[in-house]
């Protein structure tokens, strides 16, 4: 029995299709055109713009404090414990420090801890996981009970314990402990889509084409987790910037940098509620809060981009 | 013959959020008579699913019904809403769908299953014990041809065949006239498709309500049902007797079709294939949609829609076809 | 009923916890410096006597100068069985164990409570929002859990304690009870004690909500999609069976295996929350060790805490395979 296809007529172009050329860019690198073309969808929606607004306007204030900062943030010129006045906006510390100008510097320690520490977890993160994921068998076996047990020991206590024992060094020891406890969670995400990858088709089309681990992962796997990768780091960036300002708060940090934290362990340690210098309580704290809730909108975004039915009207 | 479903002018529209608006079902006319097997046959995407959940009344944003009048039993259930809308589907019309795989609650049990539909259908002083759903569920599963052990299980414990059956059960456990199939057989295997088909066939025979049979697969409804519409982007092209369609079609596009259907007994097999593709829903339609792939294709088609007139033993929506049968009349009375 | 699933949930327990503890028993020794001398010196310059055998539970919680590291882990693992922690510098007149165990039940209570009731509401809350999501109700949830999800625990805790306490006087100041009374189980006390943990609780539960709301939320979408969501609507099921036996029920599943990794966070949150009110519970206990550099006390306050959050995990695998018919299959 022979088998006979009959071959199609020639097709003629569908209706309404057109077929445009463009110049081909490329001047922009790939990296940076992807980013932008992700700024720009997660900028439509709503919740995440939002989010970025505030990222925006914080980081903004970091890069510009020396201009924008009335005082110098440790000059102790001041009256201490006075509450807001005209040269002091937010009042003063117990050591006559200028509150305002606190804050503003205050604002670079916070968001380079809470973009630095995210970075590192969510790189530690992806490194596990797309090992774990894509590689099954001992190493697999292995990493995921790490990866369990860095969930399953709580991380603030060993955040506490960590930062007590490595105390009065650099900022960068608070950055470290943070990322060392919170890799776990995007490590757990991402072997398991990396696991759900590895079976996919083209995957194994370019195992069986040749392509060495390091091109497969880099080029196959990740690009299509991006979205996932992004929602972890920023989710880890949001749980940064609030274990730092507990360490901080806690007494646990560095002490003699300015940050939003430090203001609060200041305030808390000068009895700034008994005093009524609730400002100092209120202001650094909210700054806080509206820099981990812009994280979490702009992770509304990166959701509703990867899945399609949580997107909104919006 | 009493007519129990009568639909006209039938449109639907889907609504993204962000993109263009598709019309997935275009002016649809369909009767259906009490006792009837009817089959919707298209390839994906013709809009035969998104037709069975218009009719059933089961569609959900960002689908629609845009316009279109559907008479149940002579009342319109196409506006009917809420809890009106609930109870039309106790002795009213049901839907089965094709995936029994994933059609059943993954944490209850077949038995729960059951309770939880006779309790929502539960008229005043009715009382549904755990031994009347019992008794229920044993007659039910009997029907679908499954052991009474079928009822402790979960869903997870019972294959793909059986989960299909007591889709079916739970459907006619409410006492439908009118029960739509949608692809009740694509996931299933050959041998386990024949046995779920020919139950179907017996219950339809056995309690006589009226069954829609939905499939991409021409063989399996040509066998099953009494009568056969063809569905081609949102548009009934074309309606035969079953028997009438395998003895040929008149539609280009259902020719096509039975075309694509090669005997594997044969010296040499053709296969057949139709080129292009299906035309752009979001656009407005003007002249027949199959137009473009059409080897009889004439200036008319790309102008005006052809409308469905009779061809054969049923009816047709092709200019050129249309032409021919109305020229052989003349030429017969004439001559 | 599901031999192997238990089964190996039990052997992944104890090798999880033999493995908590060994790191517990490498951290110091891992540490710069020396914690043990350092616990040592302290003790000495505090002037507090210890005995030999006390000085010897530090110094196997800590780490000794010399000795080889296997038979230290064999006293270790020992001295943990018979609950010996060491002595405390900032509890001149407790040993280690007894300052955790009369913090531990302020410690429970607050943070048991509290989770149960954020669970509780959390999931109704996510459910609601998924059921009617795109509406009003679904932005205000969604909206309201974000806005709380970021707030500090701890500054929650002041602002709440300085505008409703300090300012109102609705509500005590510091600690687990009024001064003056002496801890029992009389009614009078518990309800001045419940009275003293309205605001750690409430401080605690906000934040931790927004965990849940999403978590549910998303859950009942994905889930809503399900064809036997479809099907049931399709037999004309209520709205209300559909929504809650067969959306809920499923979504449920994954945010009860997330309830037990969120443990953690709802503990460190409540160390942080205890310290602002001055709660007798674990958390403030840590809050004190921190402040004196008490080793032995946060040592051992570690592994208290991680112990319990393995054991409070362990019981909610248990308690899934109830939850899921398919486990374990």
């Amino acid at each position: 029995m022979t088998i006979v296809t009959t071959a199609p007529p020639p097709e003629s172009p569908g209706k309404g299709v057109e077929v445009r050329v463009g110049p081909a860019s490329e001047a922009i690198p790939t990296p940076l055109l992807f980013l932008g073309r992700a700024l720009r969808t997660l900028w439509s929606n709503r919740k995440a713009r939002i989010g970025l607004c505030i990222i925006g306007f914080d980081i903004l204030i970091a890069i510009c404090a020396p201009l924008i900062a009335p005082h110098s943030p440790t000059a102790t010129t001041f009256t201490p414990y006075s509450g807001p006045t005209v040269a002091n906006w937010f009042g003063t510390t117990g050591n006559g420090q200028d509150v305002f100008s606190q804050m503003i510097y205050g604002s670079r320690i916070t968001l380079m801890v809470g973009l630095a520490a995210g970075a590192l977890a969510t790189l530690v993160a992806v490194t596990i996981g797309l090992v774990a994921g894509y590689r099954p068998g001992a190493v697999d076996e292995v990493l995921s009970f790490i990866t369990n047990l860095a969930l399953v020991i709580p991380a603030l206590p060993l955040m506490i314990i960590l930062a007590a024992y490595l105390q009065g060094r650099s900022i960068w020891t608070i950055v470290l402990v943070v990322a060392f406890t919170s890799w776990a969670t995007g490590a757990r995400v991402i072997r398991s889509q990396a696991t759900t990858l590895r079976s996919r088709e083209y995957v194994t089309a370019a195992v069986f084409s040749g392509e060495r681990l390091f091109r497969i992962v880099f080029r196959e796997i990740l690009p299509n987790m991006t979205s996932l990768v992004a929602a972890s780091f920023f989710g880890a960036a949001t749980a940064a910037i609030l274990a730092e300002a507990s360490l901080e708060f806690l007494g646990l940090g560095n002490p003699s940098t300015v940050s939003w934290g430090t203001i609060l362990y200041f305030a808390q340690q000068e009895n700034a509620l008994l005093t009524g210098q609730w400002l100092t309580i209120f202001a650094p704290g909210l700054a806080i809060a509206l820099l981990a809730v812009s994280f979490t909108l702009v992770n509304f975004g990166v959701d509703a981009l990867s899945n399609p039915r949580l997107r909104e009207k919006s | 013959m009493t007519v129990l479903l009568e639909a006209r002018g039938v449109n639907v529209v889907y609504e993204p959020v962000r993109g263009v608006r598709i019309w997935s079902v275009r002016d649809v006319d369909l009767t259906l008579e009490q006792g009837e097997f009817v089959g919707l046959v298209g390839e994906s995407g013709c809009g035969k699913s998104t037709l069975a959940f218009a009719l059933t009344r089961m569609l959900r944003p960002p689908a629609r019904l845009d316009g279109g009048a559907i008479k149940f039993d002579g009342v319109d259930i196409a506006t009917v809403e809420g809890e009106a809308l609930r109870r039309q589907r106790r002795n009213g019309f049901a839907l089965v769908l094709q995936s029994g795989m994933n059609a059943l609650n993954p944490v209850r049990t077949v038995e729960h299953h059951l309770g939880d539909v006779l309790k929502a259908h539960a008229r005043k002083g009715e009382r549904f014990s755990a031994g009347a759903v019992r008794r229920r569920g044993a007659e039910l599963v009997d029907m679908v041809r499954l052991p009474e052990s079928v009822l402790y299980r979960f869903p997870h414990e019972l294959s793909g065949g059986m989960r299909q059956r007591v889709s079916i059960a739970l459907a006619l456990s409410l006492q439908p006239r009118f029960i739509v199939f949608d692809e009740p057989t694509t996931a299933l295997d050959v041998i386990v498709q024949g046995a779920v088909m020919q139950t179907i066939k017996d219950l339809q025979r056995d309690q006589g309500f009226t069954a829609m049979l939905i499939s991409h697969d021409l063989g399996v409804v040509l066998e099953a049902t009494d009568r056969v519409m063809v569905m081609y982007a949102g548009r009934i092209v074309e309606g035969q007797p079953s028997k009438a369609l395998l003895r040929g079609a008149h539609h280009p596009y259902t020719e096509a079709l039975l075309g694509c259907y090669a005997d594997p007994r044969a010296d040499e097999v053709r296969l057949g294939e139709i080129s292009g593709a299906l035309p752009d829903l979001s656009l407005p339609n003007t002249g027949c949609p199959f137009e473009p792939r059409c080897r009889l294709a004439e200036a008319v088609c790309a102008e005006q829609m052809p409308p469905l007139s009779p061809l054969g033993e049923g009816t047709a929506a092709c200019h050129v076809r249309a032409r021919e049968v109305g020229a052989a009349v003349e030429m017969r009375s004439v001559g | 009923m599901r031999y192997r699933y238990v089964r190996r949930k039990v052997v992944l327990f104890v090798i999880t916890l033999w493995a908590a503890l060994t790191l517990n028993f490498l951290l110091p020794r891992l540490m710069p410096g020396s914690p043990v001398d350092a616990a040592l010196g302290k003790l000495a310059a505090a002037g507090v006597p210890i005995t030999n055998a006390e000085r010897t539970a530090i110094e196997i919680q800590l780490g000794v100068p010399h000795g080889s590291l296997i038979t230290q882990y064999w006293q270790y693992l020992t001295g943990i069985a018979h609950f010996n922690f060491g002595v405390s510098y900032s509890f001149p007149n407790e040993t280690v164990a007894q300052a955790i165990g009369s913090a531990a039940p302020w410690t429970l209570v607050l943070v048991g409570s509290t989770t149960i009731f954020a669970f509780i509401i959390g999931t109704l809350l996510g459910v609601y929002a998924g059921w009617r999501r795109g509406k009003a109700a679904d932005s205000v949830i969604t909206v309201g859990a974000t806005f709380f999800a970021g707030f500090p625990p701890f500054w929650l805790g002041l602002l709440a304690l300085y505008w409703l306490s300090f300012k109102l006087g609705w509500f005590p100041i510091k600690g687990g009870y009024s001064p003056g009374l002496t801890p029992s189980l009389s009614l009078s006390f518990l309800a001045d004690a419940f009275d003293h943990s309205i605001l750690p609780a409430l401080a605690l539960a906000i934040t931790s909500l927004s965990g849940w709301v999403f978590g549910m939320r998303n859950n009942m979408i994905n889930i809503l999609g399900e064809d036997y969501v479809t099907f049931a609507e399709a037999n004309g099921l209520r709205t209300r069976t559909v929504a809650l036996l067969y959306a809920a029920r499923n979504a449920l599943l994954p945010n009860v295996t997330a309830f037990g990794l969120s443990l953690g966070a709802i503990v460190g949150g409540a160390v942080l929350v205890e310290g602002v009110f001055g709660y007798p519970g674990l958390g403030n206990l840590l809050y004190i060790a921190v402040s004196n550099h008490d080793y032995p006390l946060m040592q051992a306050l570690f592994l208290v805490i991680t112990v319990s959050m393995l054991v409070a995990i362990f019981i909610v695998d248990l308690l899934y395979v109830r939850l899921d018919p398919r486990v374990g299959e």
